[in-house]
């Protein structure tokens, strides 16, 4: 123990020397090989799964939602949504970056309120409110009993892509009137749009609403 | 099929697989622990490192080991974010403030992944792949030497001595994390998680116009957040977003990873010291809560209780369409049992008993099956104070798989369990006697209390998920927490390796009538009423504050 600095210098320096080579092998070496693997084999998905409309061009990823919304008007805070496609969940919690500000880059995110919160409490009475109202048309009222709950919640990430298959038959009325098409071929559409759970119990049913919009548009286009 | 049965099928799929593994993983790794071969790039690694892996060390060495490799970390991981924007492939990132580096260093290297900054906007491909998930490695690695050296300490007699420490963090890292998370990782990938080095880039949108979305090697990271139990997510919204969790069946694979060393360490534990049936009961006690709190999350969360949940119709908010209630409440009660942190839906946001459940799943100490080697360890610890409670009801010495548990022993035992809730308890107090802390809250009332509760029990056990309506960068959390999550990850292990040298100094004693038997479910029942009854005196009046407050108003 007389030389228990040296001893301490020792340990110390085997120590950075073993944080490094490790650096090298699971910092450098692993990322790489991984990378390498996964653009080789699966380079849609390693990507961002991106997927393109009949023309080709890119329309967003798979994965992430989007909002389907009308240019902002002048007065509002935030754009109202185009009621001509399918709707997402609300996604409040989502932000925009504070920091390196020379990108706008989207920050994932929920709002993190709790069940007693006014603020969330508030948003989901909106939320429902505008949910009937959006989707009633004439010969078809919406009930607030039948609004699901993901459609008046945000999701954890904001960036949900998609939505229950209640939440979307609740909008194919809607839907169908403002792009004059018929109902029974939008509630097809859906139907062919829905997912079950995967091996059929893993996961949830669930609509994603970039797919369903962007065959929408197909059908538009055809018509 | 309904969403419960759904559920309950999820969990049965999950016992199953994780059933599966559990011999061959435990005893791969007791092989591992074990062996007295090096492999070829081991060997390369040692002569880097200038160590002799065979020298057995003492546990005070083995100790200085632990923590001269924890500090070089803690250094490295906050200079490497301080000059964050000198490097290049940082995207162009700034460097990261003093404090956040701080507070980031202590919670990578504390296997805690507590993140106050935000993945997607702060850090970049240098600090999350050369920094961030490395320490995602060698962080699990060193809770897996301390594990495996406790362990050794039972099984060892009349020699002090309880391996090496270099050849153990680097076995576990070269022979059971690496080839296990490449494995994942491509997975993952073929579930959709990305796995590119793009920089930030635009991609077109439905309606015309563009978003710029930052690339990254997500996959390779998320598997070992998942399977070293660490939690930090690349991304902001963690397993949450589509890009680390991109469906229902990557979300019960991300589960899988979380759960299968801890459990499978208790193979480990009963092949070392001979006999398979301790392992069990260990098994026994870890299954039997996490199965519970498992039912008991599930219950609450779709019964759906709370003013805004009941309005909304369920408790969907901050949950994903894709797992929906039954996949998140698997994953809230595997991340806060162990020490992962990791989250796939936002627990702020659950209901005031899913949160109360989440918060004493990590106030237990993480045990059920806990983190990678810590898991192992502090059930052992909790093992040693059921035996001594047993001990005093009967009036015999305590013994543990032929150790005595003497007044050392004990010793050792008692300071491990009064760590966390000192730490907890302690700092949370203080937040609300100052003036500022309490500023960061974004609910108020007994849920803004939770925030903060929840933020010290997640940092002191080392579990890194948050109620993350708190405002954590600021300069008292960031240090607060920091070091919270330091003294609550290293003091634990200077306990656990003073205990692992006494025990492995000790004269086995031989077996007798009266010795309790530690492998009956019995001592597994005595084992969980121990848990609960030191997790629940301790933090009961906290939790009645929090969670329980608001669980009962609604």
């Amino acid at each position: 123990m007389n030389n228990s600095v040296g001893n301490t210098g020792r340990v110390l320096w085997a120590g950075l020397r073993a944080l490094l080579v490790l650096t090298l092998v699971c910092g450098v070496l692993y990322p790489l090989a991984v990378t390498g693997i996964a653009q080789l084999t699966f380079p849609g998905r390693a990507n961002g799964s991106e997927i393109a409309d009949a023309s080709g061009k890119v329309v967003g990823s798979e994965l992430i939602g989007q909002t389907y919304t009308l240019p902002l008007k002048d007065g509002e805070e935030t754009p109202a949504p185009d009621l001509r496609w399918f709707q997402p969940r609300p996604s409040n919690g989502l932000g925009t970056n504070s920091v390196n500000t020379q990108y706008s880059i989207v920050l994932s995110g929920a709002t993190n309120r709790s069940g007693d919160n006014e603020d969330l409490i508030r948003w989901v009475k909106d939320a429902k409110a505008a949910v009937v109202e959006d989707n009633s048309t004439p010969g078809h009222a919406v009930k607030p009993s039948d609004v699901p709950a993901d459609a008046v919640t945000s999701s954890g990430s904001g960036l949900d892509p998609h939505i229950s298959p209640e939440y979307a038959k609740l909008q194919v009325h809607r839907v169908a009137a403002r792009n004059g098409l018929d109902v029974a071929a939008v509630e097809k559409l859906v139907a062919d749009h829905t997912d079950g759970r995967i091996l059929g119990f893993v996961g949830e049913p669930r609509v994603n609403v970039l797919r369903l919009n962007v065959a929408l548009r197909d059908m538009i286009g055809r018509q | 099929m309904s969403p419960v049965l759904a559920g309950v099928l999820q969990l049965l799929a999950l016992v199953a697989a994780l059933g599966l593994s559990y011999r061959p993983l435990g005893d791969h790794m007791a092989r591992v622990y074990s062996s007295e071969r090096h492999l070829r790039p081991e060997r390369w690694i040692y002569r880097a490192i200038g160590a002799n892996p065979s020298v057995e060390m003492r546990w005070p060495a083995y100790l200085r080991g632990v923590l001269a490799f924890s500090a070089v970390s803690l250094l490295f991981l906050y200079l490497l974010q301080r000059v964050q924007g000198a490097l290049p492939g940082s995207l162009g990132f700034v460097s990261i403030d003093p404090d956040q580096a701080f507070n980031t260093a202590a919670s990578f290297v504390a296997n805690t992944n507590w993140q106050s900054y935000y993945g997607e906007q702060a850090m970049g491909h240098v600090v999350q792949t050369g920094g961030l998930a490395v320490q995602n490695f060698v962080s699990a690695a060193v809770g897996m030497a301390v594990a495996v050296a406790l362990v050794r300490g039972f099984a060892r007699s009349r020699t002090g001595e309880l391996g090496n420490f270099w050849a153990d963090l680097v076995r576990g890292v070269v022979r059971i994390l690496l080839p296990m998370a490449v494995i994942g990782a491509l997975v993952l990938v073929a579930c959709g998680a990305i796995q590119n080095f793009s920089g930030i880039h635009e991609v077109g949108q439905f309606g015309g116009g563009t978003q710029q979305w930052n690339g990254g090697a997500v996959a390779s990271q998320e598997v070992i957040k998942e399977l070293g139990t660490n939690g930090g997510g690349y991304f902001n919204a963690n397993s949450a977003h589509p890009f680390e969790n991109p469906n229902g069946l990557s979300n019960l694979f991300e589960i899988y990873l979380i759960l299968v060393i801890p459990f499978a360490l208790t193979r480990t534990f009963g092949r070392m010291v001979g006999s398979l049936r301790q392992g069990y009961a260990i098994l026994g006690t870890m299954a039997v809560i996490w199965i519970g709190f498992t039912a008991l999350m599930m219950w609450t969360e779709f019964a759906g209780r709370g003013p805004a949940f009941e309005l909304a119709g369920g408790a969907m908010e901050g949950k994903e369409t894709r797992f929906g209630i039954a996949g998140s409440s698997l994953f809230s009660v595997a991340t806060t049992l162990t020490s992962t942190g990791a989250v796939n839906s936002f627990h702020s946001s659950y209901t005031g008993f899913g949160g109360g459940i989440t918060l004493l799943g990590m106030q237990l100490g993480e045990i059920a099956p806990g983190g990678v080697g810590s898991g192992l360890y502090g059930m052992l610890v909790m093992a040693v104070i059921a035996v001594f409670i047993a001990g005093l009801m009967v009036g015999r010495t305590p013994e543990y798989l032929g150790k005595k548990i003497g007044t050392r022993e004990i010793k050792f035992a008692a300071c491990y369990i009064l760590v966390t809730p000192a730490l907890v308890l302690c700092f949370t107090a203080a937040s609300f006697v100052l003036d500022t802390p309490a500023h960061s809250m974004t609910n108020s009332g007994a849920h803004g209390f939770s925030e903060i509760l929840y933020a010290f029990t997640s940092g002191a056990n080392n579990n890194g998920s948050a109620f993350a309506g708190l405002n954590a960068d600021t300069q008292w959390f960031n240090s607060t927490i920091g070091i919270a999550m330091l003294l609550g990850r290293f003091l634990p292990m200077v306990f656990v390796l003073a205990l692992a040298g006494s025990l492995a100094e000790q004269t086995p004693v031989p077996e007798t009538a009266g010795t309790l038997r530690t492998e009956k479910p019995l001592f597994t029942g005595l084992l969980v009423g121990t848990i609960m009854i030191i997790a629940g005196l301790t933090y009961f009046p906290a939790l009645a504050l929090g969670p329980l407050a608001e669980g009962l108003a609604a």
